[in-house]
């Protein structure tokens, strides 16, 4: 197949640094995070908008990096999962994910993180069926599912104090 | 297998002017890109034929939701969020706003857009059955003007619809005359969220005296596009609601849609559905 585009300058703010991406305007903007800005933290699910594994936020929006075209990240602020802690200190989302072992093979776990991060912003208290709904695209393939839950319902307690 | 990214080119108009005239100076060339929600799963799968794209997503001509008196206009890049936080849409549209939540999931209605899914024509697609109970209009531009169409009569087939390839849609119309209306939306799928729905019904009706005055009945997944039961709601309207009248509509209503067997369900069994959506709905106007 014809190479018919030519790279472009993306820039655009990831996680607090002004950034200039070099690539091709309809690269995924996961495979620009991974590869070209070092951040691997954000995972490969099923690259095509169903298992969230792959959540970043945009504009405080989060959204499914697998289906973002690189070239719509111009002027965007960016948070990954590598955003989330403040210095050592762990998000509190991060923290409670640690006690309750959140966490199995990891693949799912930072997008989980950034839904549930996302939501507590929106909604520093929700209801379980609200939490459910938060998480509801955001897959589990070790479906561990009781241990996610519990982490996101004992971070909500702490959601007041750092969104 | 994954598309070659470097043979897809895309650019992003400084205005909508600019992108018009783009589309008209080489027409079917360039084709609008707006939340890639379904464009980027193409990609992915190595099926996204077309190669030039219009990122659309940046244009604010394209966003915001207007409200006046006669009716309430939605930018073609409304997003599935953006419907369901928006009070009057939840009070006055509601169907719209159940559509809006049974799409995809938060981050996929972050980014998906109206337009985007009544120009995609998916049979599938769960907002188009709430817009047309709703006597929805689609505002369409070009550079040579704009024209307001129905909804209902814009697709003609599958994936075929009254659109230029020099034109996008602006914006969605919905008129507020539904207000009085009892509204019915259910989508039946494998799960709550992100599935694609086996059948999807939207319905509304203005009852007096248990008698139907006016109806409208919608379905997605049951034919080559979403479709209007307008011989259903013929079959309904005027009546009185009774055990009779209800299976009458059924048996209009089966004959009415065209199921197919597909990876996600059979015909046999979406038009059972869809009859007992149909009942539920007549149930629900009942109440």
């Amino acid at each position: 197949m014809p190479e018919a585009a030519r790279k472009i300058r993306v820039q655009c703010v990831i996680n607090g640094r002004a950034t200039t991406l070099e690539t091709y305007p309809m690269a995924r903007l996961l495979d620009v995070l991974r590869e070209q800005a070092g951040l691997a933290g954000t995972k490969e699910g099923c690259g095509e908008g169903e298992c969230g594994a792959c959540s970043i936020e945009m504009d405080g929006a989060l959204v499914n990096s697998c289906l973002v075209p690189a070239l719509q990240a111009e002027g965007a602020k960016i948070r990954t999962i590598e955003g989330l802690a403040d210095d050592s200190r762990l998000h509190a989302v991060q923290q409670a994910f640690l006690t309750h072992g959140g966490a199995q093979c990891g693949i799912c776990t930072p997008g989980m993180i950034l839904a549930a991060v996302n939501l507590l912003a929106r909604n520093p208290h929700p209801s379980e069926a609200e939490i459910r709904e938060g998480l509801s695209g955001n897959l589990c393939r070790c479906t561990g599912y009781t241990k996610i839950f519990a982490s996101i319902v004992e971070a909500c307690r702490d959601a007041g104090k750092r969104a | 297998m994954r598309s070659y990214v470097p043979a897809y080119e895309m650019e992003a108009p400084r205005d909508l002017s600019a992108a018009l005239e783009r589309m008209a100076r080489e027409p079917g060339v360039w084709k609008p890109f707006a939340g890639g929600t379904d464009l980027m799963v193409l990609l992915e799968a190595g099926k996204l034929p077309h190669r030039k794209f219009l990122s659309i997503w940046g244009l604010p001509e394209l966003r915001g939701i207007e409200v006046i008196p006669a009716h309430v206009t939605l930018g073609a890049l409304t997003t599935y969020t953006e419907l369901r936080r928006h009070e009057i849409i939840a009070r006055e549209f509601p169907l719209l706003c159940q559509a809006a939540a049974e799409t995809g999931s938060i981050a996929t209605q972050n980014r998906g857009t109206l337009g985007g899914n009544i120009v995609n024509a998916s049979p599938a697609a769960d907002s188009p059955p709430a817009l047309f109970v709703y006597d929805a209009e689609l505002e369409l531009v070009s550079t040579s003007g704009a024209r307001w169409v129905p909804y209902h009569g814009f697709w003609s087939g599958y994936k075929q619809m009254d659109l230029r390839s020099d034109e996008l849609i602006r914006r969605i119309r919905l008129p507020r005359e539904k207000t009085g209306w009892k509204q019915y939306y259910r989508k039946v799928g494998t799960r709550r969220a992100q599935a694609i729905s086996k059948v999807c019904f939207a319905g509304a009706a203005r009852v007096e005296a248990s008698r139907i005055v006016d109806v409208r009945i919608a379905l997605g997944s049951v034919a080559p596009t979403v479709v209007r039961a307008v011989a259903t709601e013929k079959t309904l309207r005027g009546e009185r609601l009774s055990p009779a009248i209800l299976s009458a509509a059924q048996e209009v209503l089966a004959r009415e849609i065209a199921p197919i067997d597909d990876m996600r369900s059979t015909a046999r069994y979406r038009r059972r559905v869809a009859q007992n959506l149909l009942a539920e709905f007549c149930e629900a106007l009942s109440a």
